[in-house]
């Protein structure tokens, strides 16, 4: 007994059997009566369904044409390329439903892709009919625009940016390298070279150099303007191709420059010291008074509103060695540093035991200093004040400094290493003293990213795998009452592991995706 | 003895053409092809009549009867009535029904002993055939479809009825009818049997779109293979063979 849905009697029906009209085989009854062999092999429903197509596939980017103009990117026998093969096969879906499609294997530098179908379709009376269908495509190979554009002229540019800062050092240009490859922002880019007093970016539309310019103001304060120079110019469907460059000027002032800052300046900010000292720069100037505490920020238009230089910058710092201190205030937290004002009894390291030269400084690095530490600062005790009617100090400390505790490891390697841009550097115009130069500025700027944690923050450091900690180091290291500040190893990134020509892609540097 | 032929192109016989034990009506067509298997046939045994019915010539599917009667539909004209009473013979009793569903022949599917009908048919109807066939009648469904008398085609010796009839079902009818069924097709896979053959006691007419399994379906459940004209005793079949047209 079998309740039907309404809950009625439905009686059990079974299916008797039927001869096949045509073999006489006994088979259940279906619409055309026939066995299924019969009907196979009297009706062919992929009759008239395509069995061979032609596809276009550019070798470069290992993309297939979709006519008229798009390239879709595909590997073999994937399953994009298996929709993209049965979209090229439209006419197919017409008469018959598609139940299953799959790739039969064939040999890549065949030339040939073969798609095996499962097909259904309507014979006769009704009954539906499945079969499997062999479909072969002939791959031609054709470079698409793209390529064929990058190949005839591989070096082909059409926006560049050129990244200036008119100083005589290149610590900014290090700091920056090690942030474009931390985020990236210069993957895009087609080619970097180094010039004088700045970098050149090569890209391949306009688009990328725009979002790199972006970019790079965000992270300094910077001017930029905007070219284009007309390449070529197609009257009849007025398109009109440009090389587009871009001058971006970085503000030529670092961190640890002492400024003077110009009356208007220095009366827009409240009258801040004309003396100050740039503690930070990130989209916008950190001034800090260093006699005072008081500090302010200069954003980038404010500044080149009215720009100034620096008085002296890093590269004249001169050593001091720290003979008393007389803490005035507490500890005070600006702009997310902790200054203390102070008087200090200061000798200059080359005037130390030579002569009785000592100067007595007010400096906002109370907290920091004991007798008997060095620090290093501008001398300003032989200067003329000239055109600027204020009272010079003999001498503004800047940092402590950490000379001493480095030459008991000087020449030993750093626990971690940075990572560097693929630059095509001009080298002939270069003497040795400017290598010399370059490499001490180098080592400054390393030493500059132990001591400052804040600068490390959006870089990325990687483990070295050649350091090995030596025991003399380690008793230097605690023979000295004061710590050589040094990296966390917390911070160091493990760096990847990978084969060799892998490596050689990693950097930010030549091709496009 | 199962024959193929064919009306005017048309492998549905059953369609132009009505054949019982007692006489035969075969439709008029252009050539005489059709009227002429018929004749070669049966011309000794039962009278084989031309006719119309309503002007029309699908007039297998428009009459029912046997041995005893024929039923015709309100919309066949008098002449022929009369013209159908002339030429059967006087026990036929030949009878014009009112009823909404004219196409008898569709509706009512019946042998010398029981008639399965329509479900729709009216009673008065359902008494007529009675009477006038002389017949047991019985309201059925074949598969599911309620014109009986196109999808099932039975003589007292045997029926073929739709492919898709379950097995219940076929018990059913056959305890009905009294005669062994068999579920089967004609003209190649045609599931309206009906109008694909026409049969009595000792001979069938098929379409010849009719595969030999078909065929041999059809002689060995209406057993036509040792049939023998009733009436006659001393004839001898001349040959075995399938004649055709």
């Amino acid at each position: 007994m079998e309740l039907g849905a309404s809950g009625m009697f439905v009686p059990v029906q079974t299916v008797g059997t039927v001869l096949c009209c045509i073999c006489g085989v006994a088979m259940a009854p279906n619409p055309a009566n026939m066995c299924v062999r019969c009907l196979r092999s009297r009706v062919d429903i992929t009759e008239g369904l395509p069995r061979h197509g032609a596809v276009v596939h550019c070798p470069e980017c290992r993309s297939y044409l979709h006519p008229p103009r798009t390239w879709i990117r595909a590997d073999l026998e994937s399953k994009e390329l298996l929709a993209f093969c049965l979209r090229r096969l439209k006419p197919l879906t017409r008469h018959v439903r598609l139940v299953h499609a799959e790739f039969v294997w064939t040999e890549p530098h065949s030339k040939r892709l073969r798609l095996k179908l499962r097909v259904q379709r309507e014979a006769l009376h009704g009954a539906i009919l499945e079969q499997s269908h062999l479909v072969e495509l002939t791959v031609h190979d054709q470079l698409c625009p793209a390529c064929s554009r990058a190949q005839a002229n591989p070096d082909q540019w059409s926006a560049a940016v050129q990244l200036r800062q008119h100083v005589s050092h290149r610590r900014t240009f290090f700091f920056l390298e090690q942030l474009i490859l931390r985020h990236g922002a210069a993957a895009r880019a087609l080619r970097i070279s180094e010039a004088d007093r700045g970098l050149d970016f090569f890209f391949g539309s306009r688009s990328h150099a725009v979002k790199f310019v972006e970019f790079i103001s965000g992270v300094v304060p910077v001017r930029s303007r905007s070219d284009k120079q007309l390449v070529s110019h197609d009257p009849k469907s007025n398109i009109y191709n440009y090389k587009h460059t871009f001058s971006v000027e970085i503000c030529p002032i670092c961190r640890e420059d002492l400024i003077c800052l110009p009356p208007k300046v220095a009366q827009a900010l409240g009258n801040l010291g004309p003396l100050v000292i740039c503690t930070k720069i990130s989209n916008s100037v950190a001034l800090l008074d260093p006699f005072t505490l008081r500090s302010a920020f200069l954003d980038a238009s404010q500044y080149w509103r009215a720009p100034f230089k620096a008085l002296l910058s890093s590269r004249q710092l001169v050593e001091y060695i720290v003979l008393d201190i007389e803490v005035e205030s507490s500890e005070v937290t600006v702009g997310g540093s902790r200054y203390s004002l102070a008087y200090a009894q200061v000798a200059r390291l080359s005037d130390f035991g030579k002569n009785d030269n000592i100067f007595t400084v007010r400096t906002h690095l109370g907290h920091l200093l004991n007798p008997g530490d060095y620090a290093l600062g501008y001398d300003l005790y032989g200067a003329n004040s000239g055109d600027l009617e204020i009272d010079l100090p003999d001498a503004v400390l800047i940092k402590k400094s950490y000379e001493e505790k480095r030459r008991n490891r000087s020449g030993k390697a750093r626990p971690w290493k940075l990572k560097s841009l693929n630059m095509d550097v001009d080298n002939t115009s270069k003497g040795r003293a400017d290598e010399e130069k370059r490499n001490t500025e180098y080592e400054e700027f390393l030493r500059d990213l132990e001591e400052n944690p804040e600068l490390r923050f959006n870089i990325s450091l990687y483990r070295n795998k050649d350091y090995q900690p030596s025991e003399t180091s380690e008793m230097a290291s605690t023979a000295g009452g004061d710590d050589v500040p040094s990296v966390p190893l917390d911070e160091l990134l493990a760096d990847l592991e990978l084969s060799d020509g892998e490596e050689e892609n990693d950097d930010a540097g030549s091709m496009m995706e | 003895m199962a024959t193929r032929l064919q009306f005017e192109n048309s492998c549905e016989v059953g369609v132009f053409s009505k054949l019982t034990n007692a006489y035969c009506l075969v439709a008029i067509g252009g050539s005489e092809n059709f009227y002429s298997a018929y004749e070669a046939e049966l011309a000794d045994v039962i009278p084989v009549v031309k006719t119309s019915i309503g002007g029309t010539r699908i007039i297998g599917r428009l009459c029912a009867g046997n041995k005893n009667g024929l039923l015709l539909p309100h919309t066949t004209t008098d002449q022929e009535l009369q013209h159908l009473r002339n030429s059967l013979p006087d026990r036929v009793v030949v009878q014009r029904i009112e009823e909404k569903l004219s196409a008898l022949g569709n509706c009512i599917a019946c042998n010398d002993h029981v008639a399965l009908t329509h479900p729709d048919l009216d009673r008065e109807t359902e008494q007529l055939i009675a009477d006038v066939l002389g017949v047991e009648v019985f309201r059925q469904t074949i598969a599911g479809n309620i014109l009986v008398g196109s999808y099932c085609a039975f003589s007292n010796r045997g029926g073929l009825v739709h492919p898709h009839t379950s097995i219940e079902d076929q018990d059913e009818l056959s305890t009905l009818l009294q005669v062994p069924l068999v579920a089967g097709t004609v003209n190649r896979g045609s599931e309206v049997i009906a109008a694909g053959m026409t049969v009595n006691d000792w001979t069938a007419f098929c379409g010849s779109d009719t595969t030999a399994t078909e065929l041999s379906v059809v002689e060995s459940v209406f057993k036509l293979r040792e049939a023998q004209p009733s009436t006659i005793v001393d004839e001898m079949r001349k040959s075995l063979i399938d004649s055709y047209v």
